[in-house]
Order: C-alpha cells, then sequence, then structure tokens
C-alpha cells in the first residue's frame, strides 16, 4: 500500500520533493514524464540505453548539492565523479567519458575549487573515465549555496549483456556489497558535531571494478544491479519490488551495518535502510551463481563485506518486507518525505 | 551492540511470546491494552511486537504523540508566527509537516516563512544567538520528557540575557489524559503500558490513581522489543490474579519518585495550565506554560495575534477517536486514501509515533503476505 504513488498535490515544491524517495517519483512522474515522455525515459533506470548504429550507449545525468561540501571520506567532486560513473556501471556499461558543470557562488573560494577539480581528477582517473567536457556559471551571492556540479556520463553496453529490472524474478536473491548508511551518516554526524573516536567515513568509491568481477563470476545469472543512493536500500529495493510485480522480502539481521552508523541511526531515529549509500551495489542474481558471485564479491577491496540479504518472491506483487532482528515481520516502506536534505 | 541486540533477541522473544500465549489462556476474555506513548506505538510496528500476542490480547494505541495532540489551531498560530517578517520559526521535523487550517510549516517554509528544523530547543536558542536582530520562536511541544530540555533553554537565556528567544508552547502531561480517558464512556480498556521516559521524569506516583481508582494495572515499559513484551506478560499476570498495580519493567531507567532534579527545574519554568487536545478537548491543569517571571518569552503573551483559535479537525479526519483509542487506524475512511504521509489530513499521519503513520509504514494487514 505504502508503495503506491498518488498525483501530486502541493502547488510549490517542497525538500521532500528532492529525497529520491516517494516525493521524487511523484514529482517526476506528474511533471517530467509527461513534458518528455519517450519510452527511453519511461524505464526510469539509472541509465538511459539507446542504441546507435548497433552500439548501445549508455548515458546518464545527476547533480551534487551536499553540503557541507568537503567531508571524511570525501567531497563534492569525488562524489559526481563516482555517482555518475556508478549510474553507468550498474546498468552492465563500461565508462567512456564524463561532463562536468559548475555552478559557484560569488565568493567561493578558488582554493577550494581547485581541491574539488583535483578531487574529481582523482576519482575520474581511479574509475578509468576522462573528464572531456564541462561549463562553469558564476551567480550571485545568495543565488547558489557554495558550489553545485552537475555531472553526465556516457559508456557503452557490452554485447550480450543485458542486466536491469526486467530480468528480475521470483526465486533470486539480493545480494548486498557492504556496510548500508554509511555515506548518509557521514554527512548528519558532521553536521549534528557527533564525534567518535573513529570519524564515520563516506564510502564514496566508483563501483566498475566490482561490477565486472561479478559480472566474470555470475555471467548471465546476475539480472540486475543498482546503486542504493538517495532514500538508500529500501527505496531501491521498493522500486524493483514496484517495477518488476514481485515481492522482496530482507532479513534485517544479514544486512551489513557498522557499529557506528547503527548508534548515530539510533541516536537520531533515522532508518540506515533509508539512508544513502556512495559505493555500494545491491544485485538480484540467480540462487545458482550467488555463491560464486558473492565469493568474487568478497575478493575484491569494495565488496569485502558482500552478503546475501533477502530473496525475491511471487508474493504480493510490488511490495518489500523485512524479517526484523527480533523475529517478527513487516513492510519495509518506500521512504517517503524529506528524509535528509542535500546529502549528496 | 550493548542495550541494543540483547533487548532484540529472537530467541527470547519467542520465549516470551510463547509465557505471554500461556498467560492468555487463562483470561476470562480478550482483554485490550493501551499503551499510553507514541515512542511504544512506533516500537510496537517497527519490530512487528504485535504479532508476537494471542487473539485475545489487543494493543490499543493511546494519546502519547506529542505532534498527534497538538491541536489545529496551535499550528495555525506557528504558521501566523512564521509569516511574521523578522521572525524565525523553529520547530522538531516532524512538527513541521501537520498540516493547519492553510498547508504545514514545511508548505509555508516554501511559501518563503524562515522555518527551521532543530533536534533540541537548545538548538533554537543558539539560532537566537547567532541572529540577534531577529526575533526566534522555538513551537515547544511534548510531554514530561521534553519538559526538562525546554526549562533548560528558557533559564539558559534568562542567564545571558538574550532578548529575542521565545517559546510558543504546546507542552502536556500525561496523567490528565488519561484520566480523561478513563472517564470516557466509549472504551472499553483494561490495562495500561505506561511511559518509560515520561516516568523517567515525573516517577511513577502520578499513575498511581489508575490502579487505586479505576482498578486498572499500569506496567511502564521500554521500548525495545523484548521490553514490551515483558511489559504484556506482566500486565497479564496481574489481570490473570486480578491484581491493579502500578508495575515498573523500565528499571534501568525508571525510579518511583523519577528524577527530582528535573522536575524541579520544570517546576522553576513553568505552571500548570488547562490545555486543548486534539482528540480529548480541554483538560483541565493538563498542560504546561511559562511562568509569569518568564512572561517576556512566552509567544502567546509577546504576539498577540499567537493565540490560539480553536480550530474544528476536518470532517473527514478522526485522530480524534484514535487518540482516544476509540477507533483504529484503518477504521478511518481517508486512511491510506485522501491521508497519507506525505499528504496528512490529521496529525496522527505524521510523526512516527502518530498511530497512522506507524501504521501505514509498517501495518499488519500486509503481514500476511510474507
Amino acid at each position: 500500500m505504502s508503495g503506491k504513488l498518488q498525483p501530486l498535490r502541493e502547488s510549490h515544491v517542497l525538500l521532500g520533493h528532492g529525497s529520491g524517495g516517494k516525493m521524487s517519483a511523484e514529482l517526476v512522474q506528474s511533471v517530467f514524464l509527461p513534458a518528455f515522455h519517450n519510452p527511453v525515459l519511461a524505464a526510469l533506470n539509472d541509465q538511459a540505453v539507446v542504441t546507435v548504429e548497433g552500439a548501445r550507449l549508455a548515458f546518464t545525468t545527476d547533480s551534487f548539492v551536499v553540503s557541507p561540501p568537503f567531508f571524511p571520506g570525501g567531497d563534492i567532486g569525488c562524489l559526481a565523479v563516482n555517482g555518475t560513473v556508478n549510474d553507468l556501471v550498474v546498468g552492465g556499461a563500461v565508462p567512456i567519458c564524463l561532463s562536468a558543470s559548475f555552478i559557484v557562488e560569488e565568493g567561493f573560494p578558488v582554493a577550494d575549487l581547485r581541491r574539488v577539480a583535483q578531487s574529481m581528477a582523482a576519482a575520474a582517473e581511479a574509475a578509468g573515465v576522462q573528464i572531456v567536457t564541462g561549463d562553469t556559471k558564476v551567480v550571485e551571492r545568495g543565488a547558489a549555496d557554495g558550489l553545485f556540479i552537475t555531472t553526465a556520463g556516457v559508456g557503452l553496453v557490452p554485447a550480450g549483456r543485458d542486466l536491469g529490472p526486467h530480468r528480475i524474478q521470483p526465486g533470486d536473491l539480493i545480494l548486498c556489497s557492504g556496510t548500508v548508511g554509511d555515506h548518509g551518516v557521514a554527512i548528519l554526524s558532521l553536521r549534528n558535531g557527533l564525534q567518535f573516536d573513529v570519524p564515520i567515513e563516506s564510502d564514496s568509491a566508483a563501483l566498475g571494478g566490482l561490477v565486472e568481477a561479478m559480472l566474470a563470476a555470475g555471467g548471465e545469472g546476475i539480472h540486475a544491479m543498482r546503486d542504493p543512493t538517495r532514500g538508500g536500500v529500501a527505496a531501491s529495493l521498493n522500486e524493483w519490488a514496484m517495477a518488476t510485480g514481485t515481492q522482496i522480502v530482507v532479513e534485517e539481521a544479514a544486512i551489513p551495518l557498522r557499529d557506528e552508523v547503527r548508534a548515530v541511526c539510533e541516536l537520531l531515529g533515522i532508518d540506515p535502510l533509508n539512508v544513502a549509500n556512495e559505493g555500494k551495489l545491491l544485485a538480484a542474481v540467480a540462487p545458482d551463481v550467488a555463491e560464486a558471485v558473492l565469493a568474487a564479491m568478497r575478493t575484491h577491496p569494495l565488496g569485502r563485506q558482500a552478503a546475501v540479504v533477502g530473496e525475491v518472491r511471487a508474493g504480493e506483487a510490488g511490495t518489500v518486507f523485512l524479517r526484523t532482528q527480533v523475529g517478527g515481520t513487516r513492510p519495509l516502506e518506500y521512504p517517503s518525505g524529506e528524509q535528509l536534505p542535500r546529502i549528496c | 551492540m550493548q542495550y541494543l541486540d540483547e533487548f532484540r533477541r529472537s530467541d527470547y522473544a519467542r520465549g516470551l511470546a510463547a509465557a505471554i500465549r500461556e498467560e492468555a489462556q487463562k483470561l476470562a476474555r480478550p482483554v485490550r491494552i493501551m499503551e499510553l506513548c507514541g515512542g511504544h506505538t512506533h516500537s510496537i510496528y517497527k519490530y512487528a511486537v504485535d504479532t508476537f500476542l494471542p487473539e485475545n490480547v489487543r494493543l490499543i494505541h493511546g494519546p502519547g504523540c506529542p505532534v498527534c495532540v497538538t491541536p489545529r489551531g496551535r499550528v495555525a498560530a506557528a504558521i501566523a508566527l512564521a509569516h511574521r517578517p523578522g521572525v524565525i520559526l523553529a520547530s522538531f521535523g516532524d512538527m513541521l509537516r501537520v498540516p493547519g487550517d492553510k498547508g504545514s510549516l514545511l508548505q509555508a517554509r516554501a511559501r518563503g516563512a524562515d522555518v527551521r528544523m532543530v533536534y533540541s530547543p537548545l538548538d533554537a536558542l543558539q539560532l537566537a544567538r547567532q541572529n540577534p536582530d531577529r526575533q526566534v520562536v522555538f513551537f515547544a511541544i511534548g510531554f514530561e520528557t521534553t519538559a526538562p530540555t525546554h526549562a533548560m533553554a528558557v533559564l539558559r537565556a534568562q542567564r545571558e540575557g538574550i532578548r529575542n528567544f521565545f517559546l510558543l508552547t504546546n507542552l502536556v502531561t500525561m496523567p490528565p489524559a488519561v484520566r480523561a480517558i478513563l472517564d470516557s464512556e466509549e472504551l472499553a480498556l483494561d490495562a495500561f503500558i505506561g511511559p518509560g521516559h515520561a516516568c523517567a521524569i515525573s516517577g511513577t506516583i502520578p499513575y498511581q490513581f489508575v490502579a487505586e481508582e479505576y482498578r486498572r494495572p499500569v506496567v511502564v515499559s521500554g521500548f525495545e522489543p523484548l521490553d514490551l513484551l515483558q511489559s504484556v506478560l506482566m500486565v497479564l499476570r496481574q489481570l490473570v490474579r486480578g491484581e491493579a498495580r502500578v508495575e515498573i519493567q523500565y528499571k534501568r531507567l525508571v525510579r518511583p519518585e523519577g528524577n527530582p532534579i528535573a522536575r524541579q527545574r520544570i517546576d522553576q519554568v513553568f505552571e500548570p495550565v488547562t490545555v486543548e487536545w486534539r482528540g480529548l478537548g480541554m483538560l483541565p491543569m493538563s498542560g504546561l506554560r511559562l511562568r509569569p517571571e518568564y512572561a517576556h518569552m512566552d509567544a502567546d503573551r509577546v504576539f498577540p495575534d499567537a493565540v490560539s483559535r480553536r480550530l474544528e479537525d476536518p470532517k473527514a479526519c478522526e485522530c480524534g477517536s484514535i487518540l482516544r483509542g476509540a477507533k483504529a487506524p484503518w477504521e478511518c475512511r481517508v486512511f491510506g486514501t485522501a491521508c497519507t504521509p506525505e499528504n496528512p489530513i490529521g496529525a496522527c499521519m505524521v510523526s512516527p509515533e502518530g498511530a497512522c503513520a506507524a501504521y501505514y509504514r509498517y501495518g499488519s494487514r500486509l503481514r500476511e503476505g510474507a
């Protein structure tokens, strides 16, 4: 029930419309889809795949408004590169190149801009892509907050690869590549002045290497992948369940979670499954390859804590359930409303 | 993790559930237990505690969600203040989502009002320090649990001579609401699960009348799933034996005498006052307002336009019946259709402690599928 989208009722945009959950989906469905309608967009995947003279090009874009722009484990620059790279690679695409556009507020320190640019260069190099075009706009003080970055990316989907929600089927196992909620909680802790002996770091990372290792081990048995950014694991799984008409059941105790992240979430009353990740992926894989894929993930530095966290069932279509640690079962809701503004 | 994992162990939960079933078999008739605290309502749904209970033991959700019991007139007053030039209106996140007669504080912010989300009244006080040329109004809601923090903010503002910090209060105390519920005729309740954190401040003596005058057991409970299951078991044992006592399950935090220092701070800053509760109406001496020596921080006295009008709840909304425990969320005609967490009509659909929002998110009707 809580997954169903409703028509947009608000007369003005609210922060919740940028949360990555249900309100965001309602805004997109009510405003952008009708205006731009075409079959490629309507698939609403992380990346659009268009066929050009026989080659399948993957294309994606993402904006970054994170506040503050520098945080433990990363900054707005590496986030902007890794986020767009990840949107390509979870569709099975090999990234080719990126664009980067900057909206800078008057008065932003050039030293900080340089630091961001260097971070982007390092992230691009690590991901094996180049930033080949860009744009810069400066707006008067107060018209933006510091620095906003938009990146776009183009990749090539190798012949024979077909990843996406359309391939998810009952019986598939859901794999999670590592601890959830690290990025969102790192930003939140910083904003709330929560101190730990070891600071919680963002997990910002490019996932291309991990994806290729998984595909080498699991081949066609890997049906779909997502990077659970805004809205977290809960949003990604609900979107899968709705798109495929399946039911997904998740085991709370199996979800990798750092103690510090869990502590902050308990303290602030938030669910780590709703919190943004920037270097993790979820995969729906056929049960016969799950063990091999999991083993491949665990040998990769970005997948050491990978785990099977749930399964796809033929039950009530479009629903996600959580088996709680204490042994009850309840719906895992599609996050809605203003969760954590400007988390990425 | 300490204090989390040991209170969520599934083997213990199964053991408690078995003991509850055994005790419940001795009951002469089905029983209805009201959990008074919204935190309990949230935990019950979040951990699916109700799915451990047998058919003849039903949990009824009480008036313990501070956002939910705040009447619409107060929300309208906060929105009117937020639109006043020079005012920064601060409150807890959930309060910003509650609709008044003209939208919510979040919608007021989207239309240009300066509305800030804070985690504590002390954060609002900090806003006042940082913005000496603005009037910072904190929309203060809550039960005994948060009253000491509000008192601290007022005392600090006084000590530092901060002149631009104000409270729009909707602070309430639980015992008068419990009496009102017990006096209402529409409801048959057999026992109460008492509010753990409110009792950590107030102690359990203010709940003695429930056992003595109304012959209903009260078990003051913690918030983890095992706490709640153990509390249900303690309630059932009293009911089976025909007892009515105030017991403390949440012994790691609650003492019968409560926290005298915190109560002294509350008494120093606030005085009891008759206030309106959504769903329960005007309840005598059930609220807290600033004492005369702090009147210069009282938004009701400083900004005459903040004085609440009484606003009726929308006709379709049944928050009132739900807050009294007379109706379950799914019995409301607009539940989940016209009223959702994204577009709430009533306050019970806003806060995660509200019965409707908790049920909408984690509701048990959907559990059958899993």
